[in-house]
This record gives C-alpha cells, structure tokens and sequence, in this order.
C-alpha cells in the first residue's frame, strides 16, 4: 500500500511534465492539423535557457533560492514563447496549404536545428542546474508515503497552469476562437476570426508551456543532456495521442496516465522495461480506441 | 531549354539506364576508400528509402518506425551466423522472412488505424523493438553493445572485405530493387495502393481490397529493409540496437518525402541530401544538423511537393499540367 501510493505521487509528478509538454502537441495539432515535431526541441531549450538564466541569477545575486525561480520562469516563458512564434512563421506558416507531409518535413528540420544548436552552444555534455534552489525537505502524507517539497512545488505550478490554460481556452474570445479555428479554418475566416492570429496565439501559448516545463524537468532532475528534446517530447506526444489529440483535457489525461503507468511499470515489473510497457499499452489503446481516450471519432484523410 | 528537354526525352529509356548503370560501375574506380565507403552508404539507404517508399509512398502509410525492420535485418543475419555457423550469404533470405514477418504481424492490427495515428503507432513498435534489443531480450541480443564478431561474407570463394566489394554487392542490390519498384509501381497491386492513398474510401467501393493492399505494402517494404539491415552486416561486422533508433526511422522518412513522395528519382534525390552530401560535409561536424535542419525547411517551403516528385504527387499539390 505504502509502495503504491509512493509510486502514484511520483507518477503523477512526472504524468505532468508529459501533460505540459503534451498540451503544446495537442493544441497545434488542434489547429493545424500537423505533428509539430519541433515541440520537444523547444522544450528542451527552455531547460537550457533556464540554466543559463539560473546560473547567472545566482552569480549575481550570491546565493541560491526558490525566489530565484520565478523571474527565470518569466524568461523562459517569453523567449520560448518567442521561438515558437518565429518557427510558426517561418517554417509552417508558408506551408499552409502545400498538403500535410510537408509540413512535418519542415517540422523535423527545425527539430535537428534546435538540436544541434543546443548541441554547439552548450556542449554535448550533461548539464547541471545550480544547487539549493528547491529546500530539500519532506513532506509525509498518510504516514505513509512521502512527498518531497520539490515534488509539491512541481506539482503546483503544473496544475496552476494548467488550470490557467483551460480556463483561457474555455472562458475567454481568443479560446474560444481558438477552439473555432480547429474546427474549420474557412468558417472562422467567414465568422470574422484572424485565422493566422489565433495559430501565432497558439504558437505562443504552447510552446511558452513547454518552455517552462524543460525549466521544471531541469529543476526536478538537476540534470540533462541535448538528447532530452527527442526522447521527452516523444513521451510527450505519445501522451497526447493517448488522450486523444487536439483535445485539451484529453493531453492533461494522457500524460498523468503515461506517467502513472511508467512508475507503476518500473516499481512492480522492471525498471528496464518500463517505457516497453508504457508504448504497448499505448499500442493497446489506439487498436481498440483508435482516437484516443477522449478523443472524438472524426473522418481523418491523409 | 525546351528543345533540350525534348530531345533527351528522345534518348530512349534503355539508353539512359545503361549509360547511369555504367557511371555507378565506373563511379567508385577513381575514389579513395572514404569516398567508396560514402558511395556504399548512399546505395544502402537508398535501398532503404525505396523500400520505405513503397510504404509511405505509394500505399500513403505514415511510417515512422522503419529502422525497426532495418534492425531485425541485421540481427536476423548476425544471429543465425554466431550461432549456428550459417555462412553470412544464407542468412539473407531469414532477414528478409523474419522483417516481413514482424512486418506482418505489427502492421496487422493497426491497419485501421488512419493518418497520424498510424504513424504513433509505428513509432512507439520501433522503440519498443529497440527497447527489447537494448533489454537483451531472450539473453540473445548482446544488450547495449550488440553483437560483435560476424564473418565476412564470402561469395564465390572470394571474401568480401573491402569497401569496393561492399559497394558493388549493394549496387547489385539497388539494381534489383530498382528493377523489382519498377515493376510493382507499374502492377496492378501498384494501381491499388495509389488509389488507397489518394482516396480509401473510393478505392474500396471500387472493389480494391484496401486491407490487404496495405499489408502487403507494410510486408514487401519491411522485407526489404530487413534485406538491407544484412547487407549492413556483410560490411559491417557489429550490430546493435543503434540501428533501431528513431533518428534512423526520422532520416529514413526524410529521405522519402524529401525528394517527392512516391517518386523513384526522388528517393535518389533524398538519399543524396540526407545522406551523401552530410557525410561528405562530415568536417562541419557538428554543424552538419543544422545545415541539413535549415535545408529540409528551405526546401520545402520553396518545392512543398519534394525535389523530384511524381508527376501525379506534382499535379496535386501545384495544380498544373
């Protein structure tokens, strides 16, 4: 008992890295209708701008703190946010109408240019964040099961924002402009919505979330390497296809389940097999619920 | 230009494959061996590419797991030669089988499965066949490192060692995948699978069986890349799950679409951007992503349908003629 609740806590932590990182997947997929491969680039250059903003914070500051985090997220945020929005323009924009395996061409190109950028700019080498940012205490719930205080504060700040983003989608204009965007671009167009706004909106919005998450998964591990961009935001993907893709709450889903059944995985049947385990449930899913657990059954056209 | 145009259109077809054959004879005679070595790469992908491309595209079948098959190849091959002794030449038709096989056996269930979910689920196999190569699964598959120690191939009491030999056994190779592509393009199971790719449901109401021309694209373009993951272990004398890696699958998908989906020339011209210029580039080393990063985005932007495209794939993106 005391083991399975440990292993959902840390499930659920890591389920909302990928759900973060899952809902920039879903939320292009939901208006273009393209896998934006570059996605788990851009994640991984929010882990590395935020070590490039926490490093020099702490040098100039001269000590280490959690009230460094919260000036460093604003800039990850924002020069991510940037990123996504100049690739949108660049790389997808003019491909709008030139079919849909093109675009994933062009997406897998900015993917190996994010990548080795990363790679030339800071090294091949693993990455370490600087120390003492999160307090290192614990927290016991139930007494049984521990949580540990960067848990907590991982865990807020995904929930708020994902809140945030659900709130945003479903409450406001531009969601639900949004949301009319993914449905059909010419009615949107005929219905006086800025198409190409929304996408930029999109691309502001998702990748911004990503960013911040690489700035978490490199706070919650300490460390990383180039690699993380493929081998995360494939994780990422996966979990917004199981959830359904283009469906905001389905990604949310998806990506708490993804990383429940990895730890579940890992802690009852074998560390190594884990991620065999979490793609052949994957697998499962999609041949007998092939839209994804939340996903609607919509005529799909290659 | 025009009348240039025309006139070797005149050339007659013969003309033109006996005078390329010739270069590709000619070709690696004046070479370094580095050079010889880039030139049997270029042969083996595009034996890759033009496989993949049966799949992707004729049949329209997102691929993204390809290097899966490649893998199985090889292993298939590296395996049956440790083991039991069987001299690297007969292991080939077992890769062939056994990537065929798992063609059939993945691709089985999935086959409903349309557009990007397909190609998740592709993806997700080929990690999961890594994954099992790296877990060292059965205690057969060496872990990490792979296995090591596979004979040469030896073909006519002459042994195949160096990179000259290689190049012209994946030539012989490419010449016959070319010959057979052809063939199938042309086939009435060709017809069936462009027609599933343009419009599924119009196909099967005219009486294609769409199921089975899928399975069969999936089990042909496997097969054959598990032929071209042996010839990587006629030159190459160590396996190991590297081969299955997704950025294998990503450039092998590259290849394909790059140079014009579903179009012969194209994969040539796809395996000639993603991978000959690259290798010969090598000294830019780490740069050398982002430069063919940059030129997949130009490239498609300025020529969405590929470089040389089929001329059907051409009409239907530009509208023209």
């Amino acid at each position: 008992m005391q083991q399975l609740l440990q292993q959902l806590i840390n499930g659920i932590t890591i389920g909302s890295f990928y759900a973060l990182v899952a809902l920039g997947y879903t939320m292009v997929y939901g208006v273009l209708k393209m896998i934006n491969f570059a996605h788990g680039g851009l994640f991984m250059w929010g882990a590395y701008v935020g070590l490039t903003g926490l490093s020099l914070l702490v040098a100039w500051v001269g000590q280490s703190g959690p009230g460094l985090i919260f000036p460093v997220s604003v800039l990850v945020i924002v020069t991510i946010a940037m990123i996504g929005v100049l690739v949108e323009r660049v790389a997808y924009r003019p491909l709008r109408s030139a079919g849909r395996l093109a675009p994933v061409i062009s997406a897998l190109g900015v993917a190996f240019i994010l990548e080795s950028l990363a790679r030339n700019v800071y090294g091949a080498s693993w990455k370490t964040y600087p120390a003492g940012l999160v307090p290192s205490g614990r927290i016991v719930l139930l007494s049984e099961a521990r949580v540990s205080l960067m848990q907590v504060m991982v865990l807020l700040i995904s929930f708020m924002l994902m809140a945030l983003l659900y709130l945003f989608v479903y409450r406001t204009r531009i969601g639900t402009a949004m949301r009319a965007v993914s449905l059909d671009h010419e009615v949107s167009r005929l219905m006086g919505i800025d198409v190409d706004r929304i996408i930029a909106t999109v691309f502001l919005i998702g990748p911004g979330l990503g960013g911040m998450a690489g700035l978490i998964v490199g706070l919650y591990y300490g460390s990383f390497d180039f690699t993380l961009g493929w081998s995360f935001g494939l994780k990422a993907f996966i979990s917004a296809i199981l959830g359904g893709i283009g469906n905001i709450p389905g990604a949310m889903l998806g990506g708490m389940m993804l990383g429940i059944i990895e730890t579940l995985g890992a802690g009852y049947v074998s560390p190594q097999w884990k991620d065999v385990i979490a793609y052949l449930i994957l697998i499962l899913i999609l041949i007998f619920r092939p839209t994804g657990l939340l996903g609607e059954r919509v005529a799909e056209k290659l | 230009m025009a009348n240039l145009r025309a006139r070797l259109q005149k050339i007659p077809p013969l003309w033109w494959q006996a005078g390329l054959l010739t270069l590709a004879v000619l070709l690696p005679l004046p070479l370094s061996d580095y050079y010889r070595s880039v030139l049997w790469r270029t042969g083996l992908y595009a034996i890759l590419g033009l496989s993949l491309n049966i799949i992707v595209g004729y049949a329209g079948l997102f691929q993204l797991g390809h290097a899966a098959f490649y893998a199985l190849g090889a292993y298939t091959s590296a395996l049956l030669n440790l083991h039991f002794d069987i001299p690297l030449i007969l292991t080939w038709p077992a890769s062939i089988l056994v990537a065929a096989l798992f063609g059939y056996l993945i691709s089985r269930p999935i086959l409903h499965l349309r557009g990007d979910y397909l190609c998740i689920v592709t993806i997700a196999f080929g990690e999961v066949v890594r994954l099992a190569l790296v877990n060292n699964i059965f205690g057969i598959t060496g872990g990490a490192n792979g296995l090591s120690g596979i004979d040469r191939p030896v073909l006519f009491g002459l042994v195949l060692r160096s990179p000259i030999h290689h190049y012209y056994l994946v030539l012989f190779f490419l010449v016959l995948t070319l010959f057979a592509v052809r063939r199938l393009e042309n086939s009435r199971l060709g017809r069936a699978w462009m027609y599933v790719r343009e419009d599924e449901t119009a196909a099967e109401a005219m009486g294609i069986d769409t199921t089975r021309a899928k399975l069969l694209a999936f089990v042909l373009g496997s097969g054959w890349a598990g032929m071209a993951g042996a010839l990587y272990v006629a030159r190459v004398p160590v396996v190991s799950p590297d081969l299955a890696r997704f950025i294998e699958s990503v450039i092998m998908f590259c290849i394909v679409v790059l140079g014009g989906t579903g179009s012969i020339p194209g994969v040539f011209v796809g395996t000639l951007g993603m991978i000959t210029l690259p290798e010969i580039f090598r000294a830019l080393k780490t740069w050398r992503d982002a430069w063919m990063g940059v030129a997949m985005v130009a490239m498609m932007i300025a020529r969405p349908e590929g470089l040389w495209p089929s001329r059907r794939v051409r009409m239907e993106i530009r509208g023209e003629e």
